[in-house]
């Protein structure tokens, strides 16, 4: 009988090349490798330097995500890094011979929306980037981390890593969620109860019967944040809705191997007795819609509670950070968060732009029209998704709400393209980080659901959809 | 990487201690996308002051730094050793030297030799009293060695050794490359492919 072990434990050990011994690191087989134009450039031309090629062509993908603008987009880019960077990665994919999706292509769009998308992205993999949201991938019960750029080249170069091994972290969530509270809730709220840095060193696994009622979408949403808890990787076992999902996709397996990989991925979810390093429990039939008041994704509440004061906070190092972050945001402590008034609302990032958050966003504000002096964004994951939704009408929508309708990149979330906050301005945003800055200098970021963010964007304060009844 | 076991070159005395990364290449520098041309990054504000010492004609062509101690604190930025290595510099010598710096330094072929401050004293007096003179940092023998004053550095093992031989992260790797090969002849066939391009 061999020992219970855990989802994690079994794709690690189903992708060891070679044994580390002595404190060596194992070497580890990597799957799938997602380029983008911001941490590749010197990845490439470290290959140039030492003659070497990319190992596997077939395991490797790019897109322009980071700096693409989302208007406009048959115009040459304007801000001179960002031109250069996407530069870059053509020539680089040129000649390289790497398979890129360009600016202005059907598949072009968010890294991490445009590989399950094309049904690259499945259960039992390894997949790595050289971004921190990487971690969206385990959805599928894949093993998915970001990567530094000479990981990146390392990666190129061998399709392998050397890793020691992560701990395993088990987060329960069980019961039925309300109406309007989502994936991002439970996952905002597990931040919260674990802290910025509490998964650090570990593979979060979620589980129980909330997480397996998810879409796939929602549980993307949820492993896409776990690295905002510090963790290297999330993950949620495979199951029929992953099937559902993955099957007729571009990249899926077909016939044979269809059969032989879901008899693979059925036998991958944790072993009844396999035990964790550390467990959290967190009860969804509780849960409501969450938002962050601070610059970490750990500073969150429910949306009905008012903004906390410092002095909550036992820990001299929270306390201090409290105090930061409400003289960065701009917030009172006792305040309402409902009575919180926005200038922007941001619809979009690798967290929140899947066809399912742009159905639900849409739902809420059919037939309404934006709160006065909002400013609302919504921009769709990849030209796909974007595509999908207009057949549905839901660009009308959003347009006739009175919300700009955008081409497919990351956007707001970072702002490395010219979506970017004013200084002082405020954002409901369904993006994964609120750092200081984040969404341009001195911009003010509070996470949020799509659901939230569309009540926002109606009633011009921070609100949930039930405050949209009566 | 080439194989390093010894250099012989002009010497620069940099009376600095907690010289930081941001110090060896300013933030602004980061935004290139190559991995090589860092050489007019290299200390680019303590450059602009014409007295700053690599300004001084004599010390043209240096290829060993003596340097103070917490050499390479700070950010975490490869582009240190980068623009160390552009700039012609084949070590570094000093007292103590920040951990993330000094393993970027051995992935990337920059020797980082440990002195004791009172040998970083003796060495920065001989060549301040000969600017441009040579000396010669030896890895097999870990001395350094400047006419009759003769140094002795310490040097990680493993460090020392992936010099010696010559090996990058990457070469290491290789080295276990039929395991590779062998692992990928068992792969399976359902496992994801991205070439040849199938369209939705």
């Amino acid at each position: 009988m061999n020992k219970p072990r855990t989802l994690a434990e079994k794709v690690w050990d189903d992708h060891l090349v070679v044994k580390g011994e002595d404190g060596t690191p194992d070497l580890i087989y990597i799957d799938l490798h997602l380029v983008h134009e911001v941490t590749s450039p010197q990845a490439f031309d470290g290959l140039r330097q030492a003659g070497r090629p990319v190992r596997r062509l077939d395991l490797t993908i790019a897109t322009e995500d980071h700096n693409t603008p989302t208007l406009a987009i048959d115009k040459p880019i304007a801000d001179e890094t960002s031109r250069i960077q996407i530069q870059t990665l053509r020539n680089n994919a040129e000649e390289f011979g790497v398979r890129l999706h360009s600016l202005g292509d059907l598949e072009q769009g968010i890294v991490h929306v445009v590989g399950p998308q094309l049904g690259l992205t499945m259960p039992g993999i390894t997949v790595v980037c050289g971004d921190s949201h990487t971690s969206t991938h385990g959805a599928f019960g894949a093993m998915a981390f970001g990567i530094g750029t000479s990981e990146v080249e390392h990666v190129l170069a061998t399709q392998t890593l050397p890793l020691k091994p992560f701990k395993t972290m088990a987060i329960n969530v069980e019961g039925t969620l309300k109406p309007g509270v989502s994936a991002k809730d439970i996952i905002l709220a597990v931040i919260a109860k674990i802290g910025a840095n509490g998964g650090q060193g570990y593979v979060l696994e979620f589980r129980g019967s909330a997480i397996r009622a998810l879409s796939m979408e929602g549980r993307m949403t949820i492993c896409n944040m776990a690295i905002e808890a510090g963790a290297r990787a999330g993950m949620v076992a495979p199951d029929q809705t992953t099937f559902d999902y993955l099957e007729g996709r571009p990249h899926a397996p077909v016939g044979a191997d269809w059969d032989e990989a879901v008899a693979y991925w059925k036998t991958l979810p944790t072993d009844e007795g396999a035990t964790f390093d550390a467990e959290v429990n967190l009860d969804a039939n509780e849960l409501e819609p969450f938002v962050t008041w601070g610059t970490n994704p750990g500073q969150g509440v429910s949306l009905s509670d008012v903004v906390p004061s410092p002095e909550d906070f036992a820990d001299p190092n929270e306390r201090a950070a409290a105090e930061r972050a409400l003289e960065y945001m701009d917030l009172k402590p006792g305040t309402k968060l409902k009575d919180v008034p926005v200038d922007a609302v941001f619809m979009g990032s690798c967290t929140n732009s899947r066809i399912e958050d742009l159905r639900v966003f849409a739902s809420l504000v059919e037939g309404k029209k934006k709160a006065d002096g909002v400013r609302v964004m919504v921009v769709p994951g990849s030209a796909r998704v974007r595509l999908e939704a207009e057949a549905e009408g839901l660009d009308k929508i959003i347009e006739d709400f009175g919300a700009e309708w955008r081409f497919a990149g990351c956007s707001m979330c970072l702002g490395m393209n010219p979506d970017q906050l004013a200084p002082g301005e405020r954002c409901a945003s369904t993006s994964p980080r609120n750092i200081e800055g984040r969404q341009g200098k001195g911009g003010r970021t509070h996470l949020v659901s799509p659901q939230v963010a569309a009540a926002t964007a109606i009633r011009g304060t921070l609100s949930s959809p039930s405050d949209l009844e009566g | 990487m080439e194989k390093f076991t010894s250099v012989t070159g002009v010497g620069v005395p940099l009376r600095r201690s907690g010289v930081d990364t941001d110090q060896i290449i300013p933030a602004v520098y980061l935004k290139r996308v190559t991995k090589t041309g860092f050489d007019d990054a290299l200390f680019a504000n303590w450059r602009q002051d014409p007295e700053f010492i690599l300004n001084q004609s004599e010390y043209a062509g240096a290829r060993v730094l003596v340097a103070g101690p917490d050499f390479g604190t700070g950010s975490s930025r490869e582009h240190a050793v980068w623009a160390l290595r552009d700039y012609g510099f084949d070590a570094v010598l000093a007292p103590k030297f920040a951990d993330i710096f000094r393993g970027n330094s051995g992935k990337q072929g920059l020797l980082t030799g440990v002195i004791s401050e009172a040998d970083c004293e003796k060495l920065w007096a001989a060549l301040e009293a000969q600017p441009g003179v040579e000396l010669t940092v030896d890895l097999v023998e870990k001395k350094a060695t400047l006419g009759d004053l003769v140094v002795p550095f310490e040097v990680d093992d493993y460090i020392r050794w992936r010099l010696l031989e010559g090996l990058d992260d990457i070469a290491l790797t290789l080295r276990n490359e039929q395991a590779i090969t062998d692992f990928e002849a068992k792969r399976e066939g359902w496992r994801p492919k991205t070439l040849p391009v199938r369209h939705a």
